[in-house]
């Protein structure tokens, strides 16, 4: 096996750890709420804007842009959930696709007409630039992207399976009436899901943002990726969205380095219908 | 509804009448049709900002800018001092949006005259909208091959198109040959729209003409996430040149994973594009040193007429006029011109003063040798010249000799 290809598959599961981090919100609100949160791209845009935002002000670099969007995040996401988010949960399904993408829009257009349309990235320096490991290379941005959505997961995944908190929400996911006769308000459960599916992608966006570009309109080119992610990991699976994360950016890398850039998506949404064919819940979902 | 009641109303609807009357005979509307959302948004913004200080060049006096049309006096001359309204309508970067908008400013806003719409492929789809309402279309910016050869009546274009870079790249190539660098593998590497998709074989069948190689192509999405397979195919094959065909957002991408992936080639060749947008030469220009790409403009001794329409740019946008935003300004510049020749706003009199076109160097902004059309509506006028990014953010010329401001510095340096 050439070097070439060790850096691929490298780069590969970086990628994909970073799929798995951006997900994480959102299969959290799918799988706890039955809602499609399209605004989730632009949540993690929000998130990105807030490192930059605490580069150029405090000159701060991730040990304080991580925090502070996660705190932002949450902050928006518990606000989203009040204001917008339970009126439409209550009207038809299309009301809750409509709700979120008029959220999605009012957010990216906000961000146009704050931010400007302009381009922006963090200085590579800010993270420590790229570590060499033999012959292969490895952005230290990266690396931290990566190690960081194992963490998240791993704790989202404990607060959910191990934490009396977790068993109440889970519980106002499987049946929110059941679980108001038992004495918990679901209002207050799913106000504290979407705090915390959107402190993870403010915390995705932070980490981002130290190796791609910050712009306005990244959430569209991001939430793609995210919505496969969570549909081929298993709706409302933490622990799925990493596996599937993984999975998707080792295939596009090699798949793109092997083939060609243009054929990846071919492949990977090929691979995708297949496995959704072969086992519709995804891979960890239940049915 | 009582007699006082009918008359009011009677009234009031013959004021509008009135007023909207006066109004069209003291403005002229011409469409402009850009990315102004979506991930083109950053040139589709400064474009927006160009056509609005081209606007204000005629709209008001400015003897100082020389023998640039319409600069001076105030508003169309040949219409009667008419002034110049510019509707912009927003593309979106989908060539199906930027088709409704040219629709929309025909059937609605009534323009006599469409300028746009950045994106080849979005060019495309608006300007065949125009073609079949019989409205005058100009682009000043859009480069793919085939717009020209539609066999279209309606279409102009000022810019130089792909085969004009082509062969600028190639023989600036062969003069560095001569001067002893390497061009024996040429990789390109393009984004796979109408735009990168027509230039890459444009250049591919130039340069195999010409007899130069290219031995690698590798064509991407311009909204990927991720280009690092495609910078580890480089790697692999260690091209002598490099050459991109990108946009913004994607060319952001190329130059940060070439950096953490430690991947330089001896020579880059960026087509304007991406490369030129101040907003990528801002974010990441000081790791993609060295670069060469191509460009008509230049900002000229302070005093000259394109240092001060760069100031009044300035001013509005916070950046400098850079190959793009200049040639989408000249671009309008054409048009606005062309109507005023005509002296009307029917759309069959503007077409015939678009094809009496007859520019000087003098009475342009861009380094062309003029604008004339052919029967395809090519500006046959059109050239470039070979920059190249040195010393921190600047683009300088460097080729031709003739027009260079310094040497082409070889190898390429990157961060």
């Amino acid at each position: 096996m050439s070097s070439t290809f060790i850096q691929v598959i490298a780069s590969g599961l970086l990628l994909g750890a970073v799929y798995a981090l951006f997900s994480s919100g959102l299969t959290l609100i799918w799988g706890m709420m039955n809602v499609i949160n399209f605004a989730h791209g632009d949540f993690v845009m929000l998130g990105m804007y807030v490192a930059f935002v605490v580069w150029t002000v405090m000159g701060g670099g991730p040990a304080a842009a991580v925090p502070i969007a996660a705190l932002v995040l949450a902050s928006l996401g518990i606000v989203c959930y009040f204001v917008l988010i339970r009126h439409i949960t209550r009207g038809p399904m299309l009301a809750q696709i409509l709700g979120t993408f008029g959220l999605a829009l009012l957010l990216r257009y906000s961000a146009f007409w704050y931010f400007g349309t302009s381009f922006r990235t963090l200085p590579e320096t800010l993270v420590g630039g790229t570590l060499p490991i033999g012959p292969i290379r490895i952005e230290s941005s990266r690396l931290l992207a990566g190690v960081v959505a194992l963490v998240v997961t791993v704790c989202l995944h404990l607060l959910l399976t191990r934490t009396t908190l977790g068993s109440r929400m889970l519980a106002v996911a499987e049946d929110a009436d059941a679980a108001e006769l038992m004495g918990i308000r679901p209002d207050r459960m799913q106000a504290i899901a979407w705090g915390l599916a959107a402190a993870a992608t403010g915390i995705a966006g932070a980490l981002i943002a130290n190796f791609f570009y910050v712009a306005p309109s990244v959430g569209e080119t991001l939430a793609i990726v995210a919505f496969v992610t969570v549909s081929l990991g298993g709706f409302g699976s933490v622990p799925g969205a990493l596996a599937a994360g993984l999975l998707i950016g080792i295939v596009e890398q090699v798949s793109a380095y092997a083939i060609g850039a243009i054929y990846k998506d071919i492949v990977v949404y090929a691979l995708f219908v297949l496995a959704l064919w072969l086992r519709p819940v995804g891979l960890m979902g239940r049915a | 509804m009582n007699p006082t009641g009918l008359a009011r109303l009677l009234a009031a609807a013959a004021f509008g009448l009135a007023v909207t009357g006066a109004a069209f005979a003291q403005s002229v509307k011409v469409g402009a049709i850009y990315p102004l959302s979506g991930v083109a948004a950053s040139v589709g913004v400064y474009a927006k900002a160009a056509i609005e200080v081209a606007t204000d060049i005629v709209n008001n006096d400015h003897p100082e800018l020389g023998d640039l049309p319409l600069a001076k006096g105030a508003g169309l001359t040949g219409l009667g001092g008419a002034k110049l309204e510019v509707v912009f309508a927003d593309n979106q970067g989908t060539p199906a949006a930027g088709q409704n908008q040219a629709i929309r400013l025909i059937t609605e806003e009534k323009v006599v005259a469409i300028n746009g719409a950045y994106q080849s492929g979005i060019t495309l789809t608006a300007s065949a909208a125009a073609e079949r309402y019989g409205i005058p279309f100009l682009t000043g910016d859009s480069v793919a091959a085939n717009l020209t050869e539609r066999g279209f009546k309606w279409f102009f274009r000022t810019t130089p198109i792909a085969s004009d870079f082509a062969r600028i790249y190639m023989e600036f190539l062969k003069d560095m040959k001569a001067k002893g660098a390497r061009i024996d593998s040429i990789a390109i590497v393009h984004e796979n729209t109408e735009y990168g998709t027509s230039v890459a074989s444009v250049v591919t069948s130039t340069f195999k003409a010409n007899g130069l190689n290219i031995t690698q192509n590798i064509p991407y999405s311009a909204n990927a996430t991720d280009v690092q397979s495609q910078v580890l195919q480089l790697k692999d094959k260690k091209p002598d040149v490099l050459i991109f065909v990108s946009y913004t957002a994607d060319a952001i991408l190329y130059a940060k994973t070439m950096k953490s992936l430690d991947y330089k080639p001896p020579i880059m060749i960026a087509d304007d594009a991406g490369f030129s947008d101040p907003s990528f030469v801002a974010a990441v220009g000081n790791i993609v040193q060295g670069v060469f790409n191509r460009s008509s403009w230049s900002v000229g001794a302070p005093g000259t007429k394109t240092y001060l329409v760069n100031d009044m740019y300035k001013k509005k946008s916070g950046v400098d006029l850079d190959d793009t935003t200049a040639r989408i300004m000249q671009g309008f510049m054409v048009l606005v011109d062309a109507i005023n020749r005509a002296g009307s706003t029917e759309p069959a009199k503007i077409q015939a003063a678009l094809r009496a076109t007859d520019l000087k160097p003098s009475q342009l902004i861009m380094g062309f040798k003029g604008v004339k059309f052919d029967e395809k509506g090519q500006n046959v006028l059109a050239s470039a010249l070979v920059i190249q990014l040195q010393n921190g953010v600047n683009y300088v010329p460097v080729w031709p000799k003739d027009q260079a401001a310094a040497e082409p510095v070889l190898v390429y340096k990157g961060w």
